[in-house]
């Protein structure tokens, strides 16, 4: 078959992805209205929702899509949050250095990437979260930082309390969104099915033409700039930059815990996890530490009993993976 | 600088038990437990346990918690790690990295935030110290601390070496399949090593209390620690574990001649420098060599892109 | 003749890929039999199967009556069954005594043991502390058919015998292993076919994952051979080939 011939085999998407779709753009536009109703407090827990799913979706492109676990994404959300800080002590007004800073924090993922996507699955791991250390040590030097005291962003105070809620919301929903429909973007495009052939078979992937090194380099570095972006919008809403937090590994327990529970692999199941992950903080949260714990005896019950999540749950009673990324072909010839 | 130089090499030494743990379970079971450091903390947990709550005397704890630990890895490896290998390279990551959570979490609802430290229950051994000519001074602590690591290590390789524990798991390590034709049951033999290495790892933290204080959130640190001296001394070898160890000691301890904060610092980038080497020289193995590669990176950047 | 080895309608995967496609063997005690059969014939992953390296999707298998489908290849040594494994496998950075050690060690005692293996194999006694990895071809194969033997088996099982040896070395392989014939079941895959006929009492001919010839050389035409060898279906030369030994 000709490739023309194969792209007109493609089914189109099946009905129960367009009724996630619909509902979902319009539970967004209810999302978009919804400050005007709601309280401080509601808004606020939303905008951090919206970061915890922006986290997951990304570290899911990541490890799910392209077989990269990392346990040192927190250096992007440290970088970007740092970023940030030295822009806004520059001089920039803070809403733009939430972007810019985001966009210093991808461009250390790119110098990075020549580097630790020669390792293999452990070494890779592991060596993500060293250089996340030594980063985190590095920025600690910075007497603006004032070492483990940190700094707060004092030029998000100039703005009203409530105007600056809005807005962070707004950025919030809008970059979340963004970001959904970008990561679709991608999996449905070229470097999605490269990406997903270099994890389910790296050498096959190789004798078939595919740039491995490439493939991986463009999702890394665009995984690590959603996830700055959606750290400097939680340092702004948090005003205050602490190495030990923002760099803290934590980062990535919590983006592991989404995406497995939701069903890593699958394009909704890291929204799903943050949605339940977020869930179980608003219950359980209180109880601190011993949450803490809970949440990682989960995340090794599911590992060993459950790997696909709460989707894989769905899949194994047969039914198909809703919001899909691999293309369905049709049985005529 | 000579007692930097001095106290980098003994603090290697505790290093190198707390890599060699890790450096078993990569090379004989295959996978990287990232909770290795937090079962390092535990171990001590544990010893402070006995020794503060239950009275006992610091050497009586030491020799009721190494067995423990031992089993717990046995044990570890039977419910935990055995499922998770089957489950290719992601599931073992994923799980390590909850049960470091859970490890770290449940100790501090356990024992709390406190730093604790065995130093106040070992006598006058934690100042005092040994003038050597020179007039540089030793610490008696971290002196012992050295030999001991050395004779554990040493007894680690002996086991290995000449018995038919350490053939059996040495032939898993090299060949499973093999190793299973020849009659070695490589669930059992990892459940040895696991068990030793989780051993080594309690010991360590035993060390880390003697010497400073121990925090229920300090594992990952340990993780890293170990890690970096299992990379810089090579994988697989105990000899290089302890020069790995020792290198790590030597750059934190000489780092740390330069600001405290440094000394971290220091050791995390000989890591790196370690570790870019290995795989630049590897890469560059594959595109002609040195000169090529600076070539190529110099005039080509394309020549890079694609195979590695 | 009481059955060493019963295979029972075996079926062996690689993925969706069927190796063996339901294979039914008997092989007697004390009988020396060789498979043959072209590359992809299913041979390896039959030994394999048989040493239970290789899970067996359907079917069963017996050792002297026993079940033993289920258990893992460590418990087979133990129950009798030893593999000199394709490709040799030795462990390379051990010396040649560590290697025959481990499957002393962790095999079955009986008369075979360090200094008979050696009496056996005498080009290996000067090799004992020499490292298994600078080897020789046939050295390599002189260990590991050592290496199988020191754990006592019942049935011995030996892949690629000869691949990759000289002929001086393949001969001195089969001088030495002349010396079991009656003591042990031996099964070989040989690709060599004068070699197969010249030594076993029974040759078995795989093609595609099945059995195509079963019978003893001297009932065997060359041309009935080289059909089964490439899967040519002769339906009644290949009843007669498997009457021939029935």
């Amino acid at each position: 078959m000709t490739k023309a011939q194969i792209v007109a085999h493609i089914l189109p998407m099946p009905a129960q992805d367009r009724r996630i779709l619909i509902a979902a753009l319009a539970l967004l536009a209810v999302l978009a209205v919804l400050p005007l109703m709601a309280s401080a407090l509601v808004v606020d827990k939303l905008t951090y929702l919206f970061i915890l799913i922006m986290f997951a979706a990304m570290w899911n492109l990541l490890a799910g899509y392209a077989g990269l676990v990392s346990v040192g994404q927190q250096a992007f959300i440290g970088l970007g949050g740092y970023a940030m800080v030295r822009m806004v002590e520059a001089g920039l007004p803070p809403f733009p250095a939430i972007f810019l800073g985001a966009l210093a924090a991808g461009v250390v993922a790119w110098i990075m990437s020549w580097f630790v996507l020669r390792m293999k699955a452990g070494e890779f791991a592991i060596a993500t979260w060293v250089i996340a250390e030594a980063i985190r040590s590095m920025v600690s030097f910075d007497p603006l930082i004032q070492g483990e005291t940190g700094t707060s962003i004092t030029a998000l105070n100039a703005y009203a309390p409530e105007m600056r809620r809005l807005t962070i919301y707004l950025l919030s929903l809008v970059t979340m969104t963004l970001m959904i429909w970008g990561a679709w973007a991608l999996l449905h495009g070229r470097t999605g099915a490269q990406a997903q052939a270099i994890r389910d078979d790296e050498e096959a992937a190789e004798s078939v033409g595919i740039t491995t090194f490439a493939v991986k380099q463009r999702i890394y570095v665009l995984a690590s700039i959603g996830c700055a972006v959606a750290g400097t919008l939680w340092l702004a809403s948090a005003i205050t930059f602490q190495p030990r937090t923002s760099f803290g590994v934590q980062w990535s327990v919590f983006m592991l815990f989404m995406v497995l529970v939701g069903g890593i692999g699958t394009f909704i199941g890291p929204i799903l996890g943050a949605l339940l992950f977020f869930a179980l903080q608003e219950i359980f949260g209180d109880f601190g530490a011993w949450y803490m714990a809970g949440v990682g005896i989960v995340a090794i019950l599911f590992a060993l009993y459950l790997p696909n999540g709460i989707v894989g749950l769905w899949l194994n009673k047969g039914r198909a993976e809703p919001l899909s990324m691999r293309k369905l072909l049709s049985q005529d010839r | 600088m000579l007692e930097a130089i001095v106290q980098g090499v003994l603090l290697g030494g505790y290093y190198a038990v707390l890599a060699a743990g890790l450096s078993l379970m990569f090379g004989v079971v295959r996978f990287i437990n990232l909770a290795h450091g937090d079962m390092a903390v535990l171990g001590a947990m544990i010893a402070l346990w006995f020794v503060q709550g239950a009275g006992l005397h610091v050497a009586i704890a030491i020799a009721l918690t190494l067995p423990l630990m031992g089993a717990l890895g046995w044990l570890m490896q039977r419910m935990i790690f055995e499922r998770a290998l089957r489950g290719g390279f992601l599931i073992p990551i994923l799980t390590t990295i909850g049960l470091g959570a859970a490890l770290q979490n449940g100790m501090f609802g356990l024992f709390g935030s406190d730093t604790k430290s065995l130093g106040a229950y070992i006598g006058n051994l934690s100042w005092a110290s040994w003038e050597i000519p020179g007039g540089i001074f030793i610490g008696q602590l971290p002196g012992y601390m050295f030999l001991t690591a050395i004779l554990v290590l040493g007894a680690v390789h002996v086991l290995l070496t000449r018995t038919a524990f350490g053939r059996a798991v040495r032939a898993t390590a090299t060949d499973s399949e093999a190793a299973a034709l020849c009659g070695v049951d490589a669930r059992r033999v990892h459940r040895g090593a696991a068990a030793i290495a989780v051993a080594l790892a309690g010991l360590a933290g035993i060390f880390l209390a003697m010497r400073a204080q121990v925090t229920p959130f300090a594992g990952p640190m340990l993780l890293i620690f170990a890690f970096e001296a299992v990379v810089i001394g090579g994988i697989g070898s105990l000899r290089g574990t302890l020069i790995g160890g020792i290198a790590l000691g030597l750059a934190q301890s000489l780092g740390a001649m330069i600001s405290p904060q440094f000394s971290l610092l220091a050791g995390h980038c000989v890591f790196l420098a370690v570790l870019a080497y290995r795989l630049m020289s590897g890469a560059a193995a594959g595109r002609g060599g040195w000169r090529a590669t600076i070539t190529a990176l110099v005039f080509h950047k394309s020549m890079l892109r694609g195979k590695s | 003749m009481t059955a060493a080895l019963e295979l029972n309608q075996i079926v062996g995967r690689h993925g969706q890929l069927q190796a063996i496609k339901g294979m039914t063997l008997r092989i007697d005690k004390g009988e020396v039999a060789a498979i043959i059969g072209a590359n992809g014939a299913g041979k390896t992953t039959l030994m394999r199967m048989i040493a239970g390296l290789h899970p067996c999707a359907e079917g069963s298998i017996a050792l002297f009556g026993s079940d033993v489908t289920a258990m893992p290849a460590h418990g087979r040594l133990k129950a009798g069954i030893a593999l000199s494994p394709e490709g040799r496998r030795l462990f390379g950075d051990m010396t040649v005594q560590e290697n025959l050690m481990i499957a002393a060690e962790n095999g079955r005692r009986g008369d075979w043991n360090l200094a008979s293996v050696c009496d056996a194999f005498s080009q290996i006694t000067p090799l004992l502390a020499r490292p298994a990895g600078g080897l020789s071809g046939g050295q390599r194969q002189a260990v590991a058919i050592a290496r199988a033997l020191i754990a006592n088996p019942d049935v011995l099982l030996l892949d690629e015998v000869s691949l990759g040896l000289s002929p001086v070395a393949v001969d001195g392989v089969y001088q030495s292993l002349e010396t079991l014939r009656g003591a042990m079941t031996m099964i070989v895959v040989e690709q060599d076919l004068t070699r197969a006929m010249k030594f076993a009492s029974r040759v078995i001919c795989m093609a595609e994952g099945v059995l195509e010839l079963d019978g003893a050389p001297k009932n065997l035409t060359r041309a009935q051979i080289t059909d089964a060898y490439f899967g040519i279906h002769k339906t009644a030369d290949t009843a007669a080939g498997g009457a021939a030994h029935a």
